[in-house]
């Protein structure tokens, strides 16, 4: 049972997740799998407790049930995302249409629906704090938009635009190959990490919420163009 | 049935919407047989009426204008007996017999002729009659005249009158003719006198009761109609509110009621339906409750099992990767916990997705979908499956794409379950051992098929493998652990599209299992563009 010690002395935690699920034999065995995983990871039982342990412990992930004492966990995610773009996968019971939507419009990058398996968590959290090589010096520009690629920001005319590092993925795959439309199952391959096919509203939300930032009228894109009936591709202007 | 719409489409507008007011109003129909009956009554009892007013009124007559011939008659016959017997010029007898009859005709409103010696042969048409002046001796019918031919009494029949006046105009009216005879002494011929009595006053008596009785005929007609109207409305209007209000309950206006007017039948019939409705709506009230209720349950109980379930898959991994540090038997128990997790896991899964589209909670994500690509995907996601049973999947694609607008997630379950459940009854390594996924599409629709080699279907079971929890053989171990709702799910999957699922088998030769939806969302289907009873198998000719 070495692996429950933690991770050998020469190989530093892989990052710092905190837990927050009102279950607490759940809470307890996440923290346990992703310690045997390499993470570093603290919980959190309470909704209304939540923004003081993001702030004190400042995770690279948060796990978020969205059934909590307390607080909303739509309430908490919003809250995170006010202030922070540190990526957000929501644990979920209802696999139902309209939780999904209403957790990732409330700023989740991706979510899991109880009953999931360990290994399949722990890839998605893996997607989503895998920034470890430093990328090389890279610009690109996608419409009027210019990204640094390394400096991890992206800019109108010199005007900085905040987005989260998932928005911002997205945005650099598609201006990566301007020429090349994205199926909804390539982008979550390539943007989220998955190996098989999963749920694609997750690409629809995430394209609107993108779209809601970059462009000069969401309802008419220039910048993320849809293609119908087959995926997304970069704007020519 | 068709054929009287067939017949009803070629009437003109008018007509069939006053055929279609004639069928739906009771009240139009009413009304209109109770005054076709009425008109007939009224008919016979006024063609009665007027039958007795006219007899009467001519026996009336004729019987007075007899008695006035005879009087005439007999008058002439005493001027005749006291004229003086040596006049025997016959002509001026005739003339001093009928110039008074004349003069007293036409203060009294008669006409007379006198015709010819009987015995002669000779006709009032031959002329030599004498008579009132203007009179058209035709008038008198040939047969009163060849009554006359020999000596006879009084006798009368009914003629036309044609008499023309100054101004030459001829007119004809009805009237009676009297003859009677008269021996002329100077000749001792015998001499016929007609008087000819017009029936004018009688004609107009009878025109009077006439108008009189048709005027008392509409008028009857008219109040019968009404009568039966307003009769019929109060019948017929509470029957109407009734129906509309049991066509608001019909559409889920479950709190409509009919209002309640006295204690009449109608108002307790309105009493009884209210009651009737109440009932409904209470019945109806508790199953909704019951089935919120059920639902609310199932939700509750998935996401309470959701988490500790969750939690246990976890541990059981934990456990499942430290299995070799463990004894054996322990070790085994682990594997154990681990694949028994993943089918309780699959069940409930399964179990809270039929509990969904039971409770209509399932919506539908359309897009346009190339079932071509689906096909594909399935082919590589059930691979480790099929290599493990030792069964190819290959897909036969049309080389075009067959596009339908469908929910992917969803079409890609059921083709899942139908390749899976292909797979699982697939012979491995057989002769067989192939599955065929056949994908086609016009314009109207998309189909998928997929045909196995393996044992196949049992007459009958066709329509039962989609049953929950069915199985083909009771006794059968179960291969790749389905849960037994996969095809329960991929018919509710098709329904949510609008689509058909269908299966065909024949014991030892196989099944094949269709897929077809339609092309735009909501279109109904009409024809797959796959056969569902495989090519490759000759059917008896039915």
């Amino acid at each position: 049972m070495t692996q429950l010690a933690g991770p050998t002395p020469d190989n530093a935690w892989k990052g710092r997740i905190l837990v927050v699920d009102d279950d607490a034999s759940l809470a307890e065995m996440l923290t346990i799998v992703l310690r045997q995983e390499g993470f570093d990871s603290r919980m959190c039982t309470r909704g209304d407790l939540a923004m003081d342990e993001f702030r004190d412990y400042k995770p690279d992930l948060v796990l978020l049930d969205l059934m909590l004492p307390g607080k909303d966990g739509i309430d908490v995610c919003k809250e995170i995302r006010a202030e922070s773009g540190v990526p957000i996968v929501m644990l979920t019971a209802k696999g139902d249409t309209v939780d999904v939507v209403v957790g990732l419009e409330s700023g989740a990058d991706d979510y899991v629906v109880k009953p999931f398996k360990p290994k399949e968590l722990v890839a998605r959290i893996r997607a989503r704090v895998r920034r470890y090589d430093p990328p090389a010096q890279e610009s690109l520009s996608i419409g009027d938009l210019s990204i640094d690629v390394a400096g991890h920001s992206v800019t109108r005319r010199g005007v900085p635009i905040s987005l989260t590092p998932l928005e911002f993925d997205l945005l650099v795959c598609l201006a990566r190959k301007p020429w090349q439309v994205f199926t909804r199952e390539v982008l979550l391959e390539q943007v989220w990490g998955y190996r098989h096919a999963a749920d694609t509203r997750l690409v629809n939300v995430h394209v609107q919420r993108l779209r809601s930032k970059v462009e000069h009228d969401p309802e008419n894109p220039e910048i993320v163009v849809t293609v119908r009936g087959v995926g997304y591709k970069a704007g020519n202007a | 049935m068709s054929s009287g719409a067939v017949a009803q489409r070629s009437l003109p507008a008018g007509l069939r919407r006053g055929l279609t007011f004639w069928r739906r109003s009771i009240q139009a129909r009413v009304v209109a047989s109770t005054v076709v009956l009425s008109a007939v009554v009224v008919s016979i009892v006024g063609w009665f009426l007027l039958q007795q007013t006219r007899e009467g009124l001519l026996d009336h007559r004729v019987s007075a204008v007899v008695a006035e011939a005879n009087n005439e008659t007999t008058d002439a016959r005493a001027r005749l007996a006291a004229a003086p017997g040596t006049d025997i010029d016959s002509a001026s007898q005739q003339r001093d017999l009928i110039e008074p009859i004349i003069q007293r005709g036409a203060t009294r409103g008669f006409s007379v002729v006198l015709a010819g010696p009987v015995g002669e042969g000779g006709r009032i048409a031959d002329g030599g009659a004498e008579s009132t002046l203007g009179l058209d001796t035709a008038s008198v019918p040939l047969s009163l005249e060849q009554h006359f031919d020999k000596p006879a009494p009084t006798a009368w029949t009914y003629t036309q009158i044609r008499t023309t006046d100054e101004n030459g105009v001829t007119r004809a009216h009805p009237g009676i003719v009297v003859g009677s005879q008269v021996k002329l002494p100077s000749d001792g011929g015998t001499y016929t006198l007609y008087y000819l009595f017009p029936l004018d006053e009688e004609q107009e008596t009878l025109a009077l009761v006439t108008r009189a009785l048709l005027t008392a005929a509409v008028l009857l007609l008219v109040l019968v109609a009404g009568m039966t109207w307003l009769v019929t409305r109060q019948v017929v209007t509470p029957i109407r509110m009734a129906r509309r209000v049991a066509e608001r309950l019909a559409a889920g206006q479950l709190q409509e009621r009919l209002q309640v007017f006295g204690e009449d039948d109608l108002a307790r019939l309105a009493t009884s339906f209210n009651q009737m409705a109440s009932n409904l709506q209470r019945q109806i009230r508790q199953l909704e409750e019951l089935s919120r209720v059920q639902r609310r349950f199932v939700s509750d109980v998935s996401h309470e099992l959701r988490t500790p379930l969750t939690t246990v898959r976890m541990a059981s991994d934990v456990l499942h990767d430290a299995r070799h540090d463990f004894d054996p038997a322990t070790g085994r128990a682990a594997e154990l916990l681990q694949s028994e997790l993943d089918r309780f896991e699959m069940l409930l899964v399964d179990l809270l997705e039929i509990s969904r589209f039971d409770a209509g909670a399932a919506v539908l994500d359309a897009e346009d979908v190339n079932l071509v690509d689906v096909a594909h995907r399935v082919v590589d996601m059930t691979r480790p499956l099929a290599v493990q049973r030792g069964v190819e999947v290959v897909v036969d694609s049309p080389g075009h794409p067959c596009l339908a607008e469908a929910d992917v997630r969803r079409v890609e379950r059921i083709v899942r379950n139908l390749v899976t459940n292909a797979i699982d009854h697939t012979e491995p390594g057989g002769r067989g051992a192939e599955i065929v996924i056949h994908v086609g599409g016009d314009e109207h629709s998309a189909a998928i098929a997929v045909r196995d080699h393996g044992v196949g279907l049992a007459p009958g079971e066709a329509a039962m493998v989609f049953n929950r929890f069915w199985r083909a053989d009771p006794a059968r171990a179960r291969t790749s652990g389905g849960t037994g709702l996969g095809l329960s799910i991929s018919l509710e999957d098709t329904h949510l599209h609008g689509g058909w699922l269908q299966a065909w088998g024949r014991p030892g030769r196989g099944a094949q299992f269709r897929l077809t939806l339609p092309r735009r969302a909501g279109v109904p289907l009409r024809q797959s563009p796959l056969p569902l009873v495989p090519v490759d198998t000759e059917e008896p000719v039915a």
